[in-house]
This record gives C-alpha cells, sequence and structure tokens, in this order.
C-alpha cells in the first residue's frame, strides 16, 4: 500500500530503520491508515524510552556480560560427534584468540561459497582439490634416496596429478626453478633429481630431499585441508587454512559470501569496518555455540574499541590499554613502573578523566551519576 | 546549622623527575650517619628514623611540622652521594642518549640540515605512537646517515658505546664513569633533548644520573617494636642504612686519599646499593637479602603486581561496616530484604544526627546502651570527637547530647544494606536490600536472587556493607536496589526471577490441581495476598484460579510453555496453558519481563515474591520428593532399551570388522581410524538418545523427578535417561578414552580392543549401577572436567580483567555518542540503534504487542 509506505517514511529519522523493517514483517494484512499510524506513533514512544542514558557505563556493563559468561565456557577444542568436521579452536581459547588481535591464529579456516552450477555439485571434487595447497610430497608415493648415485627419485601418483590436472612440464618448470643446479629428469612416473656437480657431502642429498617434499606445486598456498560440504542445498567448501586474496581471485567462487576466520586477513583485503564486522561474527558465533545469551551490542562494542583506530588492536597492554590518556590508568593494569617512569621523562600530565585515577585519588568518578559538573552554593 | 563545604578536587597529575636541586629543596633533614637509635633508644639526629622526618612513635613530635603521629605524612630528607651512581630504570634512556649524542660537542648525531627535514615527522611520530618510538626512530635516522663515524657538528671520532649490564658502559672497551657519564648528559642541549622525547622542562638528560638521593620519610618505612620490646626495621629502612653506611666510607676513603681500587670497588657497591633500594628484581644483580635469606621488598616490589600499591591499596580500598557469614534461604522475606542476625545489627551501625525533632527518639537508643537491641554504640561530638557509649558513661552522655551530634545507633529493619557475593563479576553480584534483623547467626535472603549472586547454601558466604552517608545511601537505594537489577544488562530479560521448587510448584499448581476454597485462601494468604475477591465463588478452585489471583486484573499475555503450548492470560486470568520455567525462570522468564514492563519494578518484585512462595507452598501443602522408583521401567522398556544398545553394540562390532579387513571409505580429508572413530561415536550417540527418547515416553508423567525436568525446575531428559535407561559414551578431549595400558585401556579387556566397552561407553543406567570398569571410566572424564574448571577460571578471569581494565572509561555522552576518557568516538551511537540493553527485551523493541495491541489481534 503506497500510504503505508508514506507512514513509514515519516517515521524513518524518528526510529532506526531495524525497527520499521521489524514492524513491517508483523503487521497484519489488515490495518488501516490510522491504526498504522497509531502504531508507529507507540512504537516511536517505546524507542525513545528505551534508549540509553547519557553518562551510562557501557564499556563497564559490556565487559562485564563478556566476562561473567567466561568462567561458563569450555576449554577444549572439540569437534561435535558424529559430524564429520575439521578441528576449529572454539570456546574460551577462540574467544581470547579473537580479543588477543593475534596475527596467527590457531586454527584458521575458510568457508567457500560457489557459484552456479559449481554450487549445485558440478566437478565439486576437482574444485576443491585444486584448491588445496599441493607440495612435491603430496604427489609422491615413494622416495628413494639413492646415495651410490646420490640423486633422489620421487614416485608421482599419477592418478592424483591428473585429478590435479598437473602436467609434466608444469612440475619440471617447477622443480628447475627451485634446484638451479640440478640436473631434472622425468621418467614416467618418476622424477629424479641430480646434483650437478657431485658434492662429497652426503647429507646434501637429503637436504635435496627435503627440499623438494615442501616445494609448492598446485593450488592455493596455506590451504591445508579442503572439504566439500552439503549446506542447505548448495556445495560449500570448508578449507583447513586461509588465504582469502587468492580464493577470491577464483572465477568459481561467490565472492560476495566466502568468507575466512582470520580477522587480520580480512582487514588486509577488505578493510577494517570488514574486519570489525568479522570479529562481531566470530565472537558471537562462539558465544553461540556454547549456549550463552550475550546481546550483540557488547560485542559490538568490543569489536569497536578494537578497531577504531583504523587497525585491529588486542585488548592486552600493548593494544588498547597502552593508548589510554591516563598515566595511572595504564599503570594499574600491567607494568606499572615502566608506564610511570616514561610518563616521569616526557613530563605527562594526567588529566583524571577516567575511572581508576580518581578511585585512587578518592574522587568521584566521571561516569553515571558522577558525571555532572555543578556547584552549588550551600549558603 | 551552618557549614562551609569546600570541595578540593585534584585537576590533573603532572609527572617529572626530581631535580638535585628540587631534592635538597623539599628536603628537611641531610642523612650523615647510617645509626638509627642512640643509648636510650632515641632517634639520632642526621639519622635515618630522625624525628624531622616524621614521626612513628605515638607521643613524639615531629620536629619540621610539629604535629603528632597520623597527623604528620613525613618529610623527605636526603643524602649527598660521593660519587655520582646511575638510575637503574633508566639505564636504557642514558645508553640511548650516550650513543646518539658527540662525545665531545654533545650534540645529536644528526647535521642541522637532515634535522629540519625530518623534524615534522619526527614530532608526528611522537604525537602519535608516544616518545619511545620517537626514540626509535632518532636512532634509525643516525643509523641511516652512516655518518657514525665522524660527528658531524664538531668532527670528533666517534666510539661505539655498549652497556654492560646492568649499569657499567663501556667505550670501546675502556669503562665510562657515571661522573664522565653525567658531564656528556650535561653538554646535551634542551633542543636536542626534545628529539629524545625528553622534556627539558622536567627532566633535565644529567639528571638521570644520581648525585643526591631523596630519603623518603619514616612515615612510609615505619618500624614494629616486637613483644619482646626489640625494634624490627622495615626493608626500606635496612636497605637506606646499607646506603648511608657505604657513601660514609666512600667519602672517608676518598678524603684520606685511598687507592683507586679500593674507591672503586666501594663506588661499585654503592652503584649496588642504590640500585637494589630502587629495584630488587633486577636480573644480573643478586637480590639483597635479610639475615634470614628472605629477599628484600625495595620501592619496585612495594608498587607492583596484585599485592603491590596501586592494586591492592589503590584501586582498591578496605572498608569498615561490613560483615560477612554465612547464608541460608527465607524465602518469607522479601526479594528486596536481606536478614541480619541480631549480633550484627548490634555491630554495625547507622550514624543519626540529632535535631529538635528526632532528639528523643535518640536519646532512647543512648539509653538503651551498645548491650541491647536496639541501641547505640557511640555519639559523634559535634568536633568529630567520638565516645563509646557504656554503662559507666551513659548518664554523662545522656546528658551532653544535643542537636548537632551524631549517634550511631543499631542497624534497624528498613536500613539500607548492600549485599555482595564473590566472585563479583556483574553488577547483580553487588545489590542494594533493606536490613531485616532476625534471630540466629546467618544472613537470610530470598532464594529468588540467588540466580544474579549466583549462590547456593552449601555453605556460601555473603558480604553486607552499610552506607554511612546520606549520599551513599541515595545512590544505594536508586541505582543498586534488587528491583532496578531485576532485567540483566546482558541479554534484556529477567535475571531475577522463580526456580527449582517455585516453578515446579506454580507447574504442579497451574497443571494439575484443584483445591478447596478453604485450601485456596489458606495458601494464598500464606502467600502474603490478604484480598480474595479474585477467586471465584465456588466450592471447587483450580490451580489456575489460585495463580490468576495473583495477576493484576488488566494485564493480558500470550506466551508458549517449553514444549510450545499456547499460554494465555486475559484481564488477569491464566485462561489456558500452565506455567513452566520459560514464562517464570531466570534467563527467559517472558511473563515477568512482560509485568516488569507494564508495572515497573517495584509491583513486579512483589509479584514475583508472592508468585515465588505460591510455588513453595504449593508443594509444602501436597509433598514433592524424588524417589528411586520415578526411574522404573517395565519389563517392556527395558527390553526395547537392551534391544537399541544391543543393536548399536552390534553395528560397532560390523564397522569394526569392517575396519579389520581394511574396507572402509575413510571421509575426505581424514585417516580411516578417525573415520571409524566417528562412526562409532555416532552409532552409540545415536542408540543413547534413542533409549533417552524411550525413556521420556515410558516414565509416568506424573511422578515428581519428571514433573522437575518437565517443568523445567532443574534436570533434564538426558538427566532421566542416564538414570533410568544408559549413562553413554565417556569423551576424553573430544575422542573416546584412549589412554592407559599399551593398546589398550584397562587391562581387563584384550589389546586392540575396539569394541564399546572397552572405549569408555557406559551401557548401564544409574540407577541399575555401573560396572567396576565403567566407574572407572566416569572417573577419568570426572577428573579431566574438573581440570578443565581449574584450568579455565583463572584464564577467563584475566579475560575478564583485560576486558574491564580496556573499556572501563567508556560512557555515553550527552550526544548519544560512545566516547573514551580522552573524548575520542568509539561508536557514534551505542549498539548501532542507541537502545539500552536492559531496557529493551532480548535486545528488541517489542513491536508485535504494539502491534496486537492496536489491531487487537
Amino acid at each position: 500500500m503506497a500510504s503505508n509506505a508514506n507512514v513509514f517514511k515519516e517515521y524513518e529519522n524518528r526510529i532506526p530503520l531495524q525497527i520499521i523493517e521489524d514492524v513491517k514483517s508483523n503487521l497484519p494484512d489488515k490495518v488501516t491508515a490510522k491504526q498504522l499510524k497509531e502504531i508507529m506513533e507507540e512504537v516511536a514512544e517505546e524507542y525513545s524510552t528505551s534508549l540509553i542514558e547519557p553518562g551510562e557505563s557501557v564499556g563497564i556493563v559490556s565487559a562485564e556480560s563478556i566476562g561473567e559468561p567466561g568462567t561458563q565456557m569450555t576449554l577444549n577444542t572439540f569437534h561435535f560427534a558424529g559430524v564429520a568436521e575439521m578441528n576449529v579452536t572454539v570456546g574460551l581459547p577462540r574467544i581470547i584468540e579473537i580479543l588477543d588481535g593475534r596475527k596467527n591464529i590457531k586454527t584458521p579456516m575458510m568457508e567457500i561459497y560457489l557459484k552456479e552450477p559449481y554450487s549445485k555439485g558440478k566437478d565439486i571434487k576437482k574444485i576443491s582439490q585444486s584448491i588445496k595447497q599441493t607440495t612435491l610430497k603430496d604427489l609422491t608415493l615413494e622416495v628413494v634416496v639413492d646415495i651410490s648415485e646420490f640423486k633422489v627419485e620421487f614416485t608421482i601418483d599419477l592418478k592424483k596429478k591428473e585429478l590435479l590436472d598437473i602436467k609434466d612440464k608444469q612440475l619440471i618448470a617447477v622443480l628447475s626453478k627451485n634446484f638451479r643446479n640440478h640436473t631434472i629428469k622425468q621418467d614416467k612416473d618418476k622424477v629424479i633429481i641430480k646434483p650437478k656437480e657431485k658434492s662429497s657431502n652426503l647429507s646434501d642429498v637429503y637436504k635435496i630431499k627435503d627440499k623438494a617434499k615442501g616445494i609448492f606445486i598446485a593450488g592455493i598456498k596455506r590451504i591445508s585441508q579442503v572439504l566439500p560440504v552439503r549446506k542447505d542445498e548448495e556445495f560449500v567448501i570448508i578449507t583447513a587454512g586461509s588465504n582469502l586474496k587468492e580464493v577470491l581471485k577464483l572465477d568459481f567462487v561467490d565472492p560476495s559470501r566466502t568468507v575466512t576466520n582470520d580477522i587480520f586477513e580480512i582487514q588486509e583485503i577488505l578493510g577494517i569496518e570488514a574486519a570489525r564486522q568479522a570479529i562481531i561474527n566470530e565472537v558471537y558465533k562462539v558465544i553461540e555455540s556454547q549456549g550463552l545469551n550475550v546481546d550483540i551490542r557488547h560485542i559490538m562494542l568490543v569489536a569497536d574499541t578494537m578497531c577504531y583506530r583504523g587497525k585491529i588492536r588486542g585488548i592486552t597492554r600493548y593494544g588498547v590499554v597502552s593508548e589510554k590518556s591516563s598515566v595511572l590508568a595504564r599503570a594499574s593494569f600491567e607494568t606499572p613502573i615502566r608506564h610511570i617512569i616514561n610518563a616521569s621523562l616526557v613530563g605527562e600530565i594526567d588529566r583524571l578523566t577516567s575511572v581508576v585515577e580518581n578511585v585512587m585519588l578518592n574522587q568521584p568518578i566521571p561516569v553515571g551519576t558522577g558525571l555532572p559538573d555543578l556547584v552549588t552554593k550551600m549558603k | 546549622m551552618e557549614v562551609d563545604y569546600v570541595v578540593k578536587k585534584i585537576d590533573a597529575l603532572k609527572f617529572g623527575v626530581l631535580s638535585p636541586k628540587m631534592i635538597k629543596k623539599m628536603a628537611s633533614v641531610k642523612i650523615v650517619t647510617p645509626e638509627l637509635y642512640d643509648k636510650e633508644g632515641y632517634p639520632v639526629d642526621g639519622g635515618l628514623m630522625d624525628t624531622r622526618l616524621g614521626v612513628i612513635d605515638p607521643g613524639l613530635k615531629c620536629k619540621t611540622c610539629g604535629s603528632k603521629l597520623k597527623e604528620c605524612t613525613g618529610h623527605f630528607g636526603y643524602i649527598e652521594l660521593a660519587r655520582p651512581v646511575i638510575h637503574i630504570k633508566f639505564k636504557k634512556v642514558i645508553l640511548d642518549l650516550l650513543r646518539c649524542t658527540c662525545r665531545s660537542c654533545g650534540r645529536i648525531l644528526v647535521p642541522d640540515t637532515e634535522l629540519q627535514k625530518n623534524l615534522t615527522k619526527l614530532n608526528k611520530i611522537g604525537k602519535l605512537l608516544g616518545p619511545k618510538a620517537k626514540r626509535r626512530k632518532v636512532k634509525e635516522l643516525i643509523v641511516q646517515l652512516k655518518t657514525i663515524s665522524k660527528c658531524p657538528h664538531c668532527n670528533e671520532k666517534l666510539q661505539k658505546i655498549r652497556l654492560e649490564k646492568p649499569t657499567t658502559y663501556f667505550e670501546e672497551d675502556k669503562r665510562v664513569s657515571p661522573i664522565e657519564i653525567r658531564t656528556r648528559l650535561e653538554k646535551i642541549t634542551d633542543e636536542d633533548a626534545v628529539l629524545f622525547g625528553l622534556n627539558p622542562e622536567v627532566v633535565r638528560p644529567e639528571w638521570l644520573v644520581l648525585t643526591l638521593l631523596p630519603i623518603p620519610p619514616v612515615t612510609m618505612r615505619p618500624s614494629i617494636t616486637l613483644e619482646s620490646g626489640e625494634r624490627s626495621e622495615d626493608d626500606l629502612t635496612h636497605k637506606l642504612g646499607d646506603v648511608v653506611r657505604i657513601n660514609q666510607r666512600l667519602f672517608e676513603n676518598i678524603n684520606a686519599g685511598a687507592p683507586e681500587i679500593i674507591i672503586e670497588d666501594l663506588w661499585d657497591l654503592l652503584q649496588y646499593h642504590i640500585t637494589t633500594f630502587f629495584d630488587n628484581n633486577v636480573a644480573q644483580l643478586p637480590p639483597a637479602r635479610h639475615r634470614s635469606g628472605q629477599p628484600l621488598k625495595t620501592l619496585t616490589e612495594r608498587i607492583k603486581s596484585k599485592e603491590g600499591r596501586i592494586r591492592h591499596n589503590l584501586a582498591g580500598k578496605r572498608t569498615n561496616f561490613s560483615s560477612r557469614t554465612v547464608i541460608s534461604p527465607d524465602s518469607m522475606i522479601a526479594l528486596d530484604e536481606v536478614g541480619v542476625p541480631h549480633v550484627v545489627a548490634m555491630k554495625l551501625t547507622v550514624p543519626e544526627r540529632v535535631n529538635d525533632w528526632n532528639f528523643e527518639y535518640l536519646k532512647e537508643f543512648v539509653k538503651t546502651g551498645p548491650k541491647k537491641y536496639p541501641g547505640a554504640n557511640y555519639i559523634v561530638r559535634p568536633d568529630g570527637k567520638k565516645k563509646k557509649i557504656t554503662e559507666e558513661t551513659t548518664e554523662q552522655l545522656l546528658e551532653e547530647l544535643e542537636p548537632g551530634y551524631i549517634v550511631e545507633r543499631h542497624l534497624m529493619d528498613g536500613d539500607i544494606a548492600i549485599f555482595n557475593r564473590q566472585p563479583s563479576l556483574h553488577r547483580m553480584s553487588m545489590m542494594c536490600h533493606k536490613t531485616k534483623v532476625l534471630p540466629y547467626l546467618t544472613f537470610r535472603l530470598n532464594p529468588a536472587v540467588c540466580a544474579p549472586y549466583n549462590a547456593d547454601f552449601d555453605g556460601d558466604e555473603m558480604n553486607l556493607h552499610i552506607p554511612q552517608t546520606e549520599e551513599a545511601r541515595a545512590e544505594a537505594e536508586i541505582l543498586m536496589e534488587v528491583q532496578t537489577q531485576l532485567i540483566s544488562p546482558r541479554y534484556g530479560l529477567g535475571i531475577i526471577a522463580c526456580n527449582m521448587d517455585a516453578i515446579s510448584g506454580n507447574y504442579l499448581l497451574t497443571r494439575k490441581l484443584v483445591l478447596t476454597r478453604e485450601e485456596a485462601i489458606l495458601l494464598l494468604g500464606s502467600v502474603g495476598v490478604d484480598d480474595f475477591s479474585d477467586l471465584p465463588n465456588k466450592q471447587k478452585i483450580d490451580g489456575k484460579e489460585v495463580f490468576s489471583a495473583l495477576i493484576p486484573k488488566d494485564f493480558s499475555f500470550i506466551g508458549r510453555t517449553r514444549d510450545g503450548a499456547k499460554v494465555i492470560i486475559e484481564k488477569g486470568k491464566l485462561k489456558e496453558g500452565y506455567m513452566d520455567s520459560a514464562n517464570l525462570g531466570s534467563g527467559s522468564g517472558l511473563l515477568i519481563r512482560n509485568l516488569h514492563k507494564k508495572y515497573g519494578p517495584k509491583e513486579t518484585l512483589v509479584i514475583l515474591g508472592r508468585i515465588f512462595r505460591l510455588g513453595i507452598k504449593t508443594l509444602v501443602n501436597n509433598g514433592f520428593t524424588t524417589v528411586l522408583s520415578d526411574t522404573d521401567l517395565s519389563e517392556v522398556d527395558r527390553n526395547k532399551i537392551n534391544d537399541t544398545l544391543k543393536k548399536a553394540e552390534n553395528r560397532v562390532y560390523e564397522l569394526i570388522s569392517v575396519y579389520e579387513a581394511g574396507e572402509l571409505d575413510a571421509f575426505p580429508g581424514r585417516s580411516v581410524e578417525e573415520t571409524l572413530e566417528l562412526k562409532i561415536l555416532e552409532t552409540l550417540n545415536k542408540a543413547r538418545n534413542e533409549a533417552g527418547r524411550i525413556v521420556s515416553q515410558a516414565l509416568n508423567e506424573d511422578t515428581h523427578t519428571f514433573i522437575m525436568s518437565k517443568s523445567g525446575a532443574k534436570g533434564n531428559i538426558i538427566n532421566l535417561a542416564q538414570m533410568a535407561a544408559c549413562v553413554g559414551q565417556q569423551a576424553l578431549r573430544g575422542k573416546r578414552i584412549e589412554r592407559g595400558y599399551n593398546k589398550r585401556t584397562i587391562s581387563f579387556f584384550e589389546k586392540n580392543d575396539l569394541g564399546p566397552a572397552a572405549r569408555g561407553f557406559v551401557r548401564h543406567g544409574f540407577r541399575q549401577g555401573l560396572s567396576p570398569n565403567e566407574f572407572f571410566f566416569m572417573a577419568m572424564t570426572g577428573r579431566d572436567s574438573l581440570m578443565d574448571t581449574a584450568l579455565r577460571t583463572p584464564k577467563s578471569g584475566y579475560l575478564y580483567r583485560r576486558l574491564a581494565n580496556a573499556m572501563q572509561d567508556l560512557k555515553v555522552e550527552y550526544d548519544y555518542t560512545v566516547r573514551n576518557a580522552s573524548k575520542k568516538i568509539i561508536q557514534f551511537s551505542y549498539g548501532e540503534d542507541g537502545v539500552d540493553v536492559s531496557k529493551s527485551e532480548g535486545g528488541k523493541i517489542n513491536v508485535r504487542r504494539i502491534i496486537e495491541r492496536i489491531t487487537g489481534a
């Protein structure tokens, strides 16, 4: 109805869109314009009474809301019985990992969504294998180190090679690039690496073996495991290891839905706003999976404190806490002496604008009821 | 009474380094002797306990300010060091300064032209990342310029300087004495010092090398007199004694013209003592110790860590007017009350100021005295002097009492108190209650407030604080009272609600019971209702109607029970459905949330209290227990469960034989062994769930045990199934139990047995009893989960501390933005829509209710 749209429009400035959408979806079919108006007026009223009050110390409330259920979370990384899923860091360790702002997370993972027709299962096995990082080791069935001849012989798994669509030429090219002073011969399923100059040192030949094993041949780096999974009507590839940049370049990948759990990678490739959302999603996922109930607003606030400077900083003494304006607030957290010494060199001035330093000095804290600055004459 | 309140407020604190001049200026004594007391036991003049430094003995007067003990905060002294000494905490800065400046002209090792170029960049770095980053940048700059060989200003050849830890500096291989260092630092210009992130207004580089040492006042290092009359000095005094002694020796030796080696040795010793005076935990130095061998606690150790000054005494403080004892439940007191034992009430007091109107009233308390209740313990004269009321003084004090005095009377019903249980993880861990003085020795609280405190009655203790000023009481009442905390700010639903018996009681009442009119009236009366006009005028009264009597007449509500049945309350009458934890319980409690929205906190508290008592009284009248026979199963059901388990076990053996034949297909990305494990787990879990399903169908719905789980009071179907049928697989680290002996878990089994029983599947139920091996497996997982808890608590505690520390100064400003202490915007609107979670319903605005009300749907 056109008239309804007008009414909604009228309230757009007063009520967040989310709530208007909520009203729309809950509206019964028959509703008169007058009733709608009444509803919207009431909703607006309700919204304005539900607003947060100035001075509310939202930070500490959020910290409590996340910290308190922390004791109820499990420590174990575990995968649910019966479901063939990969190991995932969950529970408290995962939350700590996210909030620390660690660059290298324990179990990086991706969920790769596909475009049609691949999402319907076309070539799914081939596609997923092609993403996986393949080293020479993955292709080999057997390695023979020939000490007398001073060479290393790899027996290649031809079936696998075919599946991954690796050409002989490509294989040789990669190997010769990595072994400059060696001759590389290929004979059916055998690849032989031999140094051009004979070295007297026996351990050299083993070094060749070890180096060759780790040589990257095809696929995407850092993706160590792939697992195509059916997820409501479509196929999704779940990977262990993450490389967002390369995966998004693939033409069968749906880049708008593909996600990784590596927040730093998201920051680098998609920017800080995406990283903020990723933090929110990841933390929320953990809390939800533990069957706990924490409002999303608290997680948002944590994510925002981590991200407002334009890059991710962890909730640690090197991150968020180190940037507090107050010397005493920093000192009360960790390494107090260092903070005081450094402050003394610069002649830092503590304006006592936050909470702890005022607690230390027995003064009212500038949040909540301590906020109003009012001078009254007592006479 | 006219009082001029002078409100003093500290506006800012400035940090800096003391200059020698300042040290001298603020000192009241020059310390010259390591002796502390003379023969008579009086402090020696010029000693470390000099009375000009302040007093710690009662009776003595401070020679500097003339005040007595506790009035005088103490005064600093100083000693003149015979030779300068490096300040250990500045050693790195000194090294940087020495390395980056010329040894002869003292200028920074960057040509002026380069300096000009980089100046703005440096300042920017200093501003954004702090002085440390700036210093690093200067160093980088010097390395880049490759001017290391010669000074760009005076062409002096440069030499490499290194720091031999802890405090010795070497140039090439020659030692640089602190005197030399000091003269070099003196040469650095103010302009250059700024480049290193030093502020010349508060710190000159040469001040980092000590020539004078301030002596802290005795008040911060008081000595204690032991019972034997012996004096035991503070650790700091000991250390200072060492410093003074060596310093005097050094002076004497220098004056006597002793050989250089001796002087050097003494100098190093002085350096050691001063270093350990500042920090007794320097990596390369042996810590200074007492004669008993325990290390001294010097300045750094005093400040540092959890037990240090900052976290122990400044960020957290001790309090008076508090009390702690065991708690026990009492559902007959209101939710916002706390039962206080008589003994406690006679020790904790509330100050009341005497005026013309309450004069007689307060006089009564003084007359009763401290030994009878309700009396008073002290009176405070207007000049602040406190007088204890005793039998002897009562008469005299009564006469003396007049307006302006303060009477500290005993705690009485209705006084404001703050009640707390540790760990105080959220704001609901400290709530304001009204006191109710009761007999016996425990604090009493209504079991409905157990949830926010996370309290139970297996020996828990709680703390009670009595605010002493009007401001504190007002604030506690407005911000912390139980009724203001009904809705958790964590998820926007009720946290204070019914639990346990209150839920099962109401469930029984609203689902099954029919009472006679007398019974109904008796029940309602015992709950605290005295108006029975709501009850229908008939002889048999349904439980639903009894429950309805507690609901306000204009309240309507549509909700669902735990298993989805509709609950309809129309105009204060429960028409359809029954009560269970979905509507009454904590963390869901939609009924209570709606009551709160409509009638406000105060009314809700009363209604909630009544509903709670209604549940409990119903159970008291009808009896409620749990018996072994509740988990009895019929022969048929037992066989059914046995069959299910047998089948599952057979299937597992099948899987194993397939695996052993090498014909098992692995899941992608998994080994065959892992696949087998997963499949076995799946099979066994399915079987257990199936058993659970059979149990839930088979058990009599009227047994009390079943009602408990059905109503959501306590326990769930899985618990029931574990009792009646089968406990199920014990999992260790997400897998079946694998550890133990070589290739088997217990020697009872054969090697390589992968069957269910050998890997921790407990096929019996608790009712039947476990076999010994099953019991052992359960003990394994039990220990594991115990460990998990023990390891988790400190981890999550640290996470919480970090979160709280990082976010404590975020607040909503008047423009509704969220900002931190330096007024930087964190969020433009709190939570993107500015809604307070504790005012929302589960984080949302409930538009559906509004729509339903207006459209009448």
